[in-house]
């Protein structure tokens, strides 16, 4: 270490400790791949810990480094691809409205108790991340940024260069997306009150 | 946004009110109901815990190798 002061390395060193495993879980939830999330990191570490300097707000550096680990993953998916993935008519169309709750919250199924709670104690961690995994990128690029990390439309916005509608749009998308996978999951595996046969819908 | 919302507003808006994206006044006129309508809180619940099962999503054990790759890059620059 030569260049970078002994304060910034302590403060990045134990910023890193704190968020590496969010970092790797949040990378491994877009790239859906062990070896690609860990480069991911790698490389979001590496260019923060370059432009750690240009930092003035130190409070500011958790959603930084998590900005820039976004627009690593968007910048290595452009590449990889010979033109950007537009939303396609298939993710696009259809209700934004799919509720787990309004499934789960029927009449007859609260002569048992209370069948939310039950589903949400039953969904495994493992049924969660693959129906965030299962997300169209550009929905789950959304979910991840605020569901996951806690930033604010317009920052997501600002983030991924897109008017403030479409990220209300992609979260509401995303979101019943999300839930039309969990309820399936739950079904399929036997733990949704009501829904023995795995309908989506 | 008139003081007393119906069930319906609330439910709309719900998602917003949980991001903390509504403008104060509705934002207490939503809290304002969900004090005195058992249903809508019940689903401000569900919407709450659902989320918070989903973030725990966005974390994973960071394996050994990424923990080596990382110090050699605060060691390399």
């Amino acid at each position: 270490m030569t260049s970078i002061g002994t304060p910034l390395r302590a403060f990045f060193e134990s910023e890193v400790e704190r968020l590496l495993d969010r970092l790797y879980g949040t990378a491994l939830r877009l790239t859906r791949n062990r070896a690609d999330a860990e480069d991911l990191v790698a490389d979001t570490l590496a260019k923060a810990w370059v432009k750690l300097p240009e930092l003035r707000d130190r409070q500011a550096f958790e959603k930084w480094v998590f900005r820039i680990l976004v627009n690593g993953f968007i910048s290595e998916r452009r590449k990889r691809q010979a033109r950007p993935r537009e939303v396609t008519a298939a993710t696009t169309c259809g209700e934004d409205t799919f509720s787990l709750f309004e499934k789960v919250h029927q009449p007859f199924l609260l002569w048992w108790g209370n069948p939310e709670q039950e589903l949400l104690d039953k969904l495994l961690r493992e049924d969660i991340e693959s129906a965030v995994e299962e997300l169209p990128e550009e929905f789950r690029l959304v979910v991840v940024m605020i569901e996951l990390w806690g930033l604010s439309y317009a920052e997501t916005a600002n983030t991924l260069d897109i008017p403030i509608g479409t990220v209300r749009s992609r979260l509401s998308r995303g979101r019943s997306l999300l839930q039309g996978a969990l309820w399936r999951q739950a079904g399929e595996a036997g733990i949704a009150p009501g829904n023995a046969k795995g309908d989506a819908r | 946004m008139t003081q007393d919302l119906r069930c319906e507003e609330v439910i709309e808006k719900l998602l917003e009110y949980l991001d903390r994206e509504l403008d104060t006044e509705t934002e207490h006129a939503l809290a304002r109901h969900m004090e005195t309508c058992r249903a809508c809180f019940t689903r401000a619940e569900f919407e709450r815990k659902l989320r918070a099962r989903v973030s725990e999503a966005g974390k994973a054990k960071a394996p050994e190798s990424l923990r080596r790759r990382v110090r050699t890059i605060i060691e390399h620059y």
